[in-house]
């Protein structure tokens, strides 16, 4: 079909539509109205590309920080090779350049009957669809020591950019040459698998410089290294010889915060700079709006629209989803996740049926010194038969070995992606 | 919940020229869909800032050897041969085809 005949087709699909419709209801229907919660890669995403898609829809983004900090890349700041304002981009452009109305605000409930989304501040904005990119939330109470915050602004996480990332380089720049670094992860699934050995990279490359007597221990509640294991391993040994030393199996008991103290099952840790990523779940809102599937952590969607199973009319993105096998939670999977859902929305709010296979993909680069990276990367084919996103065999994999080349593909990949979703 | 418009439509609309219309679409928002995801590393709609090549406005044929020879393993890569081999030859075409036909 050419475009012109397409075209005369859908006039006159339009006015028979009206037509149809003025016997029973208003013809003149008021714009439709996507409400997105969360400006990370995901939300933002979503909103922008709704907009470019059918600028007749109107978004708007509740976000509650000034501005957009970029997870990956933020272990450069602990080493000593970015800083944390370069890592970070307004919300200007997608209102002026996309239309999109960013509220700055939280959003405290969501009230899926009356289609409705409370906010902390502002008044409740109604939605013909929700897109809920919550991100993670820290779930301290699994971290006895931790609980208060008086603990929490000690011994940090840094697992959300900003600044606590530029907290926690301070902590580092403090320890005396010889000091100790510890790291705890939680058990998978957690925010970024690989990003736990590359910070631990980035602390010995700081190191290295700078106190070669000092040392990072990882202390992993895991049986094994998550991801790129013999990438990292070969980094770590080849790299920073001696630097850095990994346990798996360090299931936490508790934390002093006082003592910089973390107790393991069968041993305790004194570090100079203590660094907790807590276990985590889908970001507070999801909870509170009954979004969370069987294990009450991570929000079960169907993998087609990323609509919840729980609530319809609810899309749910990124981190806060209950990941399908072999997905990372990443901010490449949630800028994907992002278009799919952006065009499902569109298609149910437009009447077309939603795309029958998204194909979506990953790439997560891991920097393991200033100038070189590892990646691994994936594509997720929809199987309509098993209703969820599967690897498909033969694609993705790893780097060979460490590269400076990818180390420009990966600083030219985050100025892409912050732009796709942002700019 | 969602309401399905096309219901409505379908009362006036013939059916032969309802579906030809719905697959078009569905069929043009499947390779957007696709074709954003390669925009999370080469730039929205294919227009990167530099560092990775920009794939908006190359033409499609040379842009297709390229893709097909990443999924053979003929051409050296990093990660694209990784990517390439998750997609048929008849998407890489399509996907070849959008970009070409994206401004620079």
């Amino acid at each position: 079909m050419n475009a012109l005949n397409r075209r005369s087709l859908l006039g006159l699909a339009g006015g028979m539509a009206a037509l149809s419709l003025a016997g029973c209801a208003s013809p003149a229907r008021p714009s439709q109205r996507v409400v997105v919660i969360g400006g990370g890669f995901g939300g933002a995403t979503a909103a922008k590309y709704i907009r470019l898609w059918a600028p007749e829809i109107e978004v708007v983004l509740v976000e509650r920080e000034a501005a957009f900090v970029s997870c990956p890349l933020s272990n450069l700041v602990l080493g000593g090779s970015q800083t944390i304002e370069g890592l970070t981009t307004g919300y200007g452009a997608l209102q002026s350049k996309y239309g999109v109305r960013v509220v700055r605000d939280e959003a405290l409930a969501i009230d899926p009957d009356k289609r409705e989304v409370r906010l902390a501040r502002g008044d409740a904005l109604r939605y013909d669809r929700l897109i809920v990119s919550p991100g993670v939330d820290f779930l301290y109470n699994e971290v006895p020591g931790l609980e208060s915050a008086e603990a929490q602004a000690r011994v940090l996480h840094a697992w959300k950019a900003g600044p606590q990332t530029v907290a926690l380089r301070r902590q580092l720049e403090a320890l005396p040459d010889g000091g100790v670094y510890a790291l705890h992860i939680p058990k998978a699934p957690y925010r970024c698998p690989p990003g736990p050995y590359e910070r631990a990279a980035q602390v010995a490359f700081y190191f290295q410089q700078h106190k070669p007597r000092s040392k990072v221990l990882v202390l992993d509640a895991n049986p094994d290294i998550v991801s790129k294991k013999g990438l990292f391993l070969k980094a770590w040994s080849e790299r920073y010889p001696g630097i850095v030393e990994y346990r798996p199996n360090s299931a936490l008991v508790s934390v002093d915060a006082g003592q910089n103290l973390i107790q393991l099952q069968g041993e305790s840790v004194r570090a100079g700079v203590l660094n907790v990523v807590p276990p985590q779940k889908a970001g507070r809102i999801a909870t509170g709006a009954g979004l969370l599937s069987g294990g009450k952590k991570w929000v079960g969607v169907d993998y087609q629209t990323f609509e919840s199973l729980a609530v319809p009319g609810i899309h749910v993105l990124g981190d806060a989803t209950l990941s399908a096998p072999g997905m990372p939670k990443s901010g490449f999977m949630a800028n994907n996740h992002a278009k799919v859902a952006a065009d499902a929305v569109i298609a149910v709010l437009t009447g077309r049926a939603p795309n029958p296979v998204p194909v979506i993909a990953n790439t997560c680069y891991s920097f393991v010194s200033d100038t070189d990276v590892v990646h691994v990367a994936s594509v997720h084919r929809y199987d309509p038969e098993k209703k969820t996103l599967v690897v498909v065999p033969g694609s993705g994999g790893l780097s060979s070995q460490a590269n400076d080349t990818e180390g420009r593909y990966a600083r030219a990949w985050a100025r892409n992606i912050w732009a796709d979703a942002l700019l | 919940m969602t309401t399905w418009k096309p219901w409505l439509a379908a009362f006036a609309l013939a059916p032969a020229a309802l579906t030809a219309l719905a697959q078009s679409h569905s069929q043009d928002a499947q390779i957007r869909v696709a074709a954003a995801s390669c925009a999370a590393c080469h730039g929205t709609n294919g227009v990167s800032l530099g560092g990775i090549p920009a794939i908006a406005g190359v033409d499609q044929r040379q842009l297709l050897e390229k893709l097909l020879a990443y999924k053979k393993g003929e051409l050296p890569a990093t990660v694209m041969h990784q990517h390439a081999k998750g997609y048929s030859d008849a998407e890489l075409a399509q996907l070849a085809d959008f970009f070409s036909r994206q401004k620079r």
